[in-house]
């Protein structure tokens, strides 16, 4: 019972195998994030020194610097931060977490698969068609993102766009379909809801939360696609005139678009984000051998967190012109969400208080996790006041604010998932001296990247925009902090070189991490045929620091 | 907080002084979160102690849910006391006496636009739009309160007036933002909003875009003038002198 994991499986491309599917997930992930740091760092770049002109390309013009924009939250929120999360993570430990043998709905979670590499291609072709990609962002407001005449990249490029969404939405629905049926229907016997992973709990919340706001985000992109080619006014207003032309007027209204995006939009950052804060709960525990205190308040958090996450959009929209009262309505719920969410947080600073912490990769990681989620997430409850609001919206305050609650925590916990389940697919560990420098040099370079970023918002200096000097030059003072912030964003990019290096070195020349690399409890490292158990997740405990404590697999059955 | 523009605007005062209390308790929480973390990684000792069963309900209790009250008791305060900045300024109607401009977004620009003597704004029209033809807001020529209408690229305001801007747009969503004035609004075509203010303290504030519109956005930027009441009427005079001349040749 005991063959090294490499001996027993296989890696196959056309399969509903979920492990192996978890890797294509990776892959796809990983053909992203390459390309949309890369277009960050292009706007970067083209910030401070605007004259340069990139190789094979040139100076991008104003509509190509928003098509990176567009591109790179496009790329980075569905493709990274939803892919690797809720869909490649859940399909690598999720049905052995639970004791299952394969995922339920097997076929339909591999065509999820297919379907998300058909929405990642139909996006990038939006860079090869005349005008290129879109430019009105990756929240594509209309009436920008409904007439091809608003700007370039707003024809073929934005239909692209929406038929990428829209499947995009098809593909998450279908694998969270899946997981939850997996979730509810095949967990090993013993393994009650009481016994569950924070990261199965957490991913019953996230696919929850995609069935449930995907499906507005799927409708929205069909409306919209009918508006442009079939004639209906779902966002369309009356009297619109374009650079001086009447166009087709309407009767509907683009704030429908706005509540129907963020709808969506505002769950999304709790489905890219649940499924890390499980995981970092799960390494809090393993790696200071120490249960997770109140399990059943990280439950409750984490599940009222998905719950109140469905109804705090409105915080997106504050200066919209939507009706005061909703604001102040908006607000509150905001402000509700931000108490279980404070709570997961005390539970993992008084976790790192208890036991001997062993502070390998994986470990380093998630307390980065747990500094950005604090990081980010102490400036949200002064942006959830619609008065604040009101000056900081669309500055560079909010876009510090998520990339470091939203991306770099998110990614971190990637990172983390990444160097701990890295021995399940390989049998070896990736390379601990690499894992540091690049954990070290990550984490300065990010704060580097979004800490100063609070101060030019502050300042008044908006999103979006190619260049800081124009008729209104009183951004020029913030050039200096600007130019601090592209070199640190140039350090994080490179300093993933030594990860990606470390993955493809460890394959083979990885130190043999055995069958239980890091003494963990849950049933992902003891893959059996017929589990049965009757112990929760995490029985860590006194006495207990460096065997494999209590594990969740019974010991009579193995 | 001297890191933010200078404020001209009545409201500004406490929103700067709120904002300020708010970050310097956020940092403050950030430094010791930071702080305990990192003593947490280079601790040597383990700490047994805290782990045994019988201690662990009360640690629990003094190690999360006290500074879980705290934390829920300082997010209440915050809501008080913004929300007594929103209600003040957007959950009431504009005075009476407050100077009405229209407020108009088109790409790449910004139009504002004032009634005139007879206070009432003219008819709009989306077909009669001919920036050319220096009609770019498609004002209906035939409507008896279009003929005084001044409509202006510069934002001139008297100091010490409320202000009743309405908010539309012709084309596409735009943002309209004066840091300066510490106010923020889209303007949604299709739809008209409102916004009041009072700006204070005379002098240049530049208005910005917040919301993308276009390859032209970051250059959709334009200026407001506070003005003492006697230069705002001085100006007002002469555009309307100039607005009549102009009705003369024609």
């Amino acid at each position: 019972m005991t063959t090294p994991t490499s001996d027993r499986w296989r890696f196959r491309v056309f399969t509903t195998d979920h492990r192996s599917l978890a890797i294509l997930y990776l892959l796809l992930a990983l053909a992203a994030v390459i390309l949309g740091t890369l277009l960050s760092l292009a706007m970067r770049i083209h910030r401070i020194w605007p004259a340069y002109a990139f190789p094979w390309f040139g100076v991008p013009s104003p509509e190509q610097y928003l098509a990176l924009v567009t591109m790179h939250g496009t790329l980075m929120v569905f493709f990274v931060l939803t892919v690797v999360p809720q869909s490649a993570f859940p399909n690598l430990v999720l049905p052995d977490q639970l004791g299952a043998a394969r995922m339920a709905l097997p076929r339909l979670n591999a065509a999820a698969f297919w379907i998300s590499l058909i929405s990642l291609l139909v996006l990038l072709a939006a860079f090869a068609v005349p005008q290129g990609a879109p430019i009105s962002g990756w929240t594509s407001y209309p009436p920008l993102s409904a007439f091809a005449a608003a700007g370039p990249g707003q024809g073929t490029g934005m239909d692209l766009w929406l038929v990428s969404i829209a499947l995009f939405c098809i593909a998450a629905m279908a694998s969270s379909i899946s997981f939850l049926a997996t979730i509810f229907f095949r967990r090993a016997q013993g393994m009650r809801f009481s016994r569950l992973p924070l990261t199965v709990w957490s991913w019953i919340a996230s696919s929850g939360l995609t069935v449930t706001a995907f499906i507005v985000l799927f409708a929205a992109a069909v409306m919209l696609l009918a508006d442009r080619h079939l004639g209906t006014s779902f966002f369309l207003p009356a009297g619109e005139v374009i650079n001086g032309i009447r166009q087709r007027p309407g009767t509907g209204s683009p704030m429908l678009w706005l509540h129907l995006f963020w709808f969506f939009g505002h769950p999304e950052v709790y489905i890219s984000i649940l499924p890390g804060m499980g995981l970092a709960s799960s390494i809090l525990a393993n790696f200071t051998r120490r249960p997770v205190p109140a399990y059943g308040l990280m439950v409750g958090a984490t599940l009222a967190i998905g719950f109140l996450g469905l109804g705090v959009w409105g915080h997106h929209i504050f200066v919209s012109g939507m009706n005061p009262y909703a604001g102040t309505a908006f607000g509150l719920t905001t402000i509700a969400i931000a108490v279980p969410s404070s709570a997961e947080v005390l539970t993992w600073l008084a976790m790192l208080f208890r036991g001997r912490m062993r502070l390998d990769t994986p470990m380093l990681f998630t307390l980065g996790f747990v500094s950005f989620f604090i990081a980010g997430g102490l400036t949200g409850p002064v942006l959830a006041q619609p008065a604040l609001d009101s000056y900081l919206h669309n500055t560079f305050f909010v876009v510090a604010h998520f990339h470091l609650v939203m991306a770099m925590a998110g990614v971190f916990t990637i990172f983390a998932g990444i160097y701990y389940w890295y021995p399940l697919l390989t049998g070896r560990r990736m390379n601990e001296m690499l894992g540091k420098l690049h954990f070290w040099i990550s984490v300065i370079a990010a704060y580097g990247t979004f800490f100063p970023m609070h101060y030019a918002g502050l300042a008044g200096e908006p999103r979006h925009y190619a260049q800081l000097t124009g008729p209104v030059e009183s951004f020029a003072s913030l050039i200096p902090v600007e130019r601090g912030i592209t070199w640190s964003a140039l350090t994080l990019a490179a300093v993933q070189f030594v990860f990606l290096f470390n993955i493809f070195w460890s394959i083979r020349r990885g130190a043999p991490a055995g069958e239980n690399p890091w003494n963990a409890t849950t049933f992902e490292w003891s893959p059996i045929a017929h589990p049965i158990t009757s112990n929760g997740p995490y029985d860590y405990g006194p006495g207990m620091e460096t065997e494999a404590s209590c594990p969740q697999r019974q010991p009579s059955s193995s | 907080m001297h890191w933010l523009p200078p404020n001209g605007a009545l409201h500004g005062v406490a929103l700067d002084h709120l904002l300020g209390r708010y970050l310097s308790i956020m940092f403050w929480l950030f430094l010791a979160a930071q702080v305990l973390i990192l003593a947490a990684m280079f601790r040597r000792r383990s700490n047994p102690g805290a782990a045994r069963r019988g201690q662990s309900t009360r640690v629990f209790l003094a190690a999360e849910l006290l500074p879980l009250l705290a934390i829920s008791g300082l997010f209440a305060w915050m809501i008080f006391t913004s929300h007594h900045l929103w209600a003040a300024r957007r959950e009431v109607a504009a005075e009476a006496q407050a100077l009405p401009v229209e407020v108009t977004g088109v790409q790449f620009q910004w139009y504002f636009r004032y009634p005139g003597a007879d206070g009432v704004y003219g008819a709009l029209h989306p077909e009669l739009v001919n920036a050319p033809a220096g009609n770019p807001l498609g004002l209906d020529p035939q409507d008896r309160h279009s003929a005084d209408d001044i409509v202006s690229s510069i934002l001139m305001l008297p100091a010490n007036r409320p202000v009743n801007l309405t908010l539309r747009s012709q084309d596409v969503i735009h943002g309209f933002f004066i840091p300066g004035m510490r106010l923020k609004q889209d303007t949604i075509p299709g739809m008209q909003s409102h916004l009041t203010f009072t700006p204070e303290t005379p002098g240049d504030y530049p208005i910005l875009c917040t919301q993308v519109c276009g390859l032209g956005h970051a250059r959709m930027q334009a200026r407001l003038r506070v003005l003492s009441q006697m230069d705002y009427n001085r100006w007002f005079s002469a555009r309307e002198r100039a607005l009549r001349a102009a009705e003369a040749t024609r």
